[in-house]
């Protein structure tokens, strides 16, 4: 990813408001990137090859989104690594994660290779991916950790559903161990969620369509925890999913009380949207875990103030019109939101004051990286030049058809909002301006 | 059509029923004053009337149906409109047209009125979206199920006059009824007070937030009701068991000869069809003296051609 020529490469962005949450700073001043590296975060008063005018932009680490679908293998004509790579740029994301439940799943050392070939064939941010908890994600015998951890994978994951058996999460959570590794879960307990295609209440009463209650994610989460207490002390970590509930709060609550080794993390359409919006039937809110209600929203917000959130992620889904052009109960679950996704968080959390910048980009940089195991996410001196450069102020309509994404799945079509990433540099290299 | 002026200003403006939910309680009464006219058509030696003629009505169902099916194949054709049947399972990702793609295809064949059931609640509400024909819904997964609820608040009407005041219990599994549904909205929006009676098993979520009360004793609330509208046991759509065993259910929500006789003596009967005889009711009682559940039959042709017609009226006024 290096371009390696005699000169060596020189970046300066100037005058912006370099905000790195890791390290305490938020001040207007300038950040030198040599080589792809950052070298220098201060004033600066010599020149460089090439010199950005940052004024009234705000100057962050590259985002990082920890969970999102690129599809590939299998369903390529939904999203590739190379369409969702470019969509993660245009939204100012350096490094994304993939979930692994392709056609096949991510399940083997091969399989990660893979995704990383395609990745830098793509060469626009950084791709990294988790792997399967169990073969096939079927939930009964362990994938191959190890090999995949070596090969790069940053976590584990059955997501797309949860591992059902405890006896089975039980046993990867104690050999993820072995690999400092992240075992990560979609927490829901699929025999109570039944044939649920929306939250479970009045709406989905009186739509008469199947509800999935919110107990089958706080059951799960809640056995979860059980399981990593049981483990305790060991080298463990535990994310939880895009959480959705009151309870689920209330939950990791009580656990980051007793300091366990459990994070989570909370997405744009459970912070903005709720059942309510099902009732025309439109299959772009299918979505799971489903849209809950305002009181969970509230808890939501409520708890990333308290700092109970680790991160912010999209659980970017994408899927063809034809596939979400069906009725409610048939159509996919998934919203596609990675190239709104910093102004969603803008409105949800800058907007009504729950958050304010540092904060919302320590959980959209630093936080997230530090779940994973990568040394990303701040602007440190010798890091990787991953930033990203964003008008605060830049306000615009989002309109799907202008989406790098090959999807359109997305329910924020014709929203006004504000908050536009300007630029994304990747490792020193300019790969995307607006 | 003498009945029809006496709504005087007010105008059905609805070219698709998708529910009743949504309908005032002026349109709802609309509807029942419009099929009324209509009722006597089926007693004439010459069992038409015009106002469809030249309009071609699709039955497009996806699910079992022979009343509601044949009830709209009759009320259309008494209407003079040209009938074609659709019979289809339901569409899936993977096999087969999807909903969008029939409904284009209906579009192409220049069907006037599209009667849909589905098993799956909001799809005629999704046709109505992709389609310039009239959309009837004919009961769609456990959302709505109009007509039978028109069709039993006419029946209630014609027999006690109004709707004001009573007390009405719906019986069984209310969870996956859409004639619950349907009638629940009917009803209250006419001024009944509705109780919904079935085991809690069979309740749907958050039942306390719809306009009803909730018994799980049908010996309690029979003897308060005016009108009791016993649900069929929809063994299709049961999912895993809801109660151990169809001797169990009978013997708390049954209605036998036993329960009846704590009943209002004038109390209404009424059942949906088709009845699991034994199961939810005795056959002494489906076929005794406070029956009425032959006259909802009838009932519902005449319901079924008032709405034909209205929304064949308010498509032709939107031109």
């Amino acid at each position: 990813m290096v371009d390696n020529f005699t000169m060596s490469n020189e970046l300066l962005i100037k005058n912006g408001r370099v905000m790195d949450p890791a390290n305490g700073i938020d001040k207007e001043c300038d950040v030198l990137i040599i080589d792809g590296n950052i070298v220098e975060v201060g004033k600066i008063e010599k020149s460089a090859q090439t010199v950005i005018d940052a004024t009234g932009k705000l100057v962050t680490p590259g985002l990082i989104d920890i969970h999102v679908h690129f599809r590939e293998p299998g369903d390529e004509e939904e999203e590739t690594i190379a369409s969702g790579s470019a969509a993660a740029v245009a939204a100012g994301f350096t490094s994304v994660v993939c979930m692994p439940n392709t056609r096949p799943p991510i399940e083997n050392e091969t399989d990660i290779e893979y995704v990383h070939r395609k990745a830098r064939q793509a060469r626009k941010t950084h791709v990294y991916t988790m792997g399967a908890i169990t073969k096939g994600q079927e939930g009964v015998e362990l994938a191959e950790m190890g090999f995949m951890a070596e090969a790069g994978a940053v976590g584990f994951t059955d997501d797309g559903s949860g591992v059902q058996d405890p006896s089975v999460m039980l046993r990867a959570l104690k050999y993820a161990g072995m690999f400092d590794v992240v075992i990560a879960q979609h927490c829901q307990d699929d025999r109570i969620a039944g044939n649920g295609v929306m939250n479970s209440g009045y709406y989905s009463t009186i739509l008469g369509l199947p509800g999935a209650d919110p107990l089958a994610e706080e059951a799960m989460l809640w056995r979860d925890i059980q399981l990593v207490k049981k483990i305790r002390p060991g080298r463990i970590r535990y994310h939880a999913q895009h959480i959705s509930t009151a309870g689920s709060v209330e939950l990791i609550r009580a656990a980051k009380k007793e300091s366990l080794p459990i994070t989570c993390e909370v997405t744009p359409h459970h912070l903005l949207l709720t059942e309510r919006y099902c009732a025309e039937y439109d299959t772009n809110y299918k979505v799971n875990p489903p849209l809950r209600t305002e009181k969970d929203i509230e808890a939501l917000k409520e708890a990333i103030a308290e700092g109970l959130i680790d991160a912010l992620v999209t659980d970017h889904a994408p899927h063809l019109q034809s596939e979400k052009e069906l009725e409610f109960l048939t159509a996919p679950f998934g919203i596609a939101s990675l190239e709104c996704a910093l102004a969603l968080f803008v409105k949800a959390l800058i907007e009504p004051g729950i958050l304010d910048w540092p904060g919302l980009i320590e959980l959209m940089t630093a936080k997230p990286a530090r779940i994973i195991g990568v040394d990303k996410g701040t602007l440190g001196k010798g890091k990787q030049g991953d930033v990203t450069i964003i008008d605060p102020n830049a306000e615009y309509e989002i309109n799907v058809n202008t989406f790098r994404s090959k999807s359109r799945n997305c329910p924020y079509h014709g929203w006004t909002v504000k908050g536009r990433v300007e630029k994304t540099i990747v490792g020193g290299e300019m790969r995307f301006e607006a | 059509m003498a009945l029809i002026r006496k709504g005087k200003q007010f105008r059905w403006q609805h070219k698709h029923l998708l529910g009743l939910r949504d309908l005032s309680a002026e349109e709802i009464t609309y509807i029942l004053d419009t099929a009324k006219g209509f009722e006597q058509i089926s007693t004439r030696s010459v069992k038409k009337a015009p106002p469809l003629r030249g309009k071609v009505v699709c039955n497009l169902f996806f699910e079992d149906s022979t009343r509601t099916r044949n009830s709209f194949t009759l009320a259309a054709s008494r209407l003079s409109a040209d009938v074609i049947e659709f019979t289809k399972t339901a569409s899936s990702v993977s096999k087969g047209e999807t909903l969008l793609d029939t409904a284009k295809n209906l579009e192409a064949m220049g069907i006037d009125i599209v009667v849909v059931r589905h098993n799956v609640g909001g799809a005629p509400k999704f046709l109505s979206r992709n389609i310039n024909a009239c959309v009837i819904n004919a009961g769609d997964g456990f959302c709505e199920h109009p007509t039978q609820g028109l069709l039993d608040v006419y029946t209630i009407r014609k027999l006690k006059g109004t709707l004001e005041g009573l007390k009405i219990a719906i019986v069984g599994d209310i969870a996956h009824s859409r004639v619950a549904r349907s009638c629940l909205w009917a009803m209250t929006k006419l001024g009944a007070e509705v109780i919904f009676v079935g085991p809690p098993t069979l309740m749907p979520a958050q039942v306390d937030r719809l306009p009803v009360s909730v018994s799980y004793s049908l010996d309690e609330v029979i003897e308060k009701v005016d009108v009791i509208n016993m649900l069929r046991i929809q063994f299709e759509r049961l999912g895993g068991n809801p109660f151990p065993s169809v001797r169990e259910y009978s013997h708390y929500f049954g209605l036998t000869v036993e329960r009846m006789k704590k009943a209002k003596p004038d109390i209404l009967v009424m059942h949906p069809g088709p009845i699991n005889r034994g199961l939810e009711m005795e056959s002494e009682v489906a076929d005794g003296a406070n029956s009425v559940i032959l006259e909802q039959v009838k009932n519902g042709l005449a319901v079924r051609m008032a709405v034909l017609f209205l929304v064949n009226q308010a498509a032709a006024m939107r031109g």
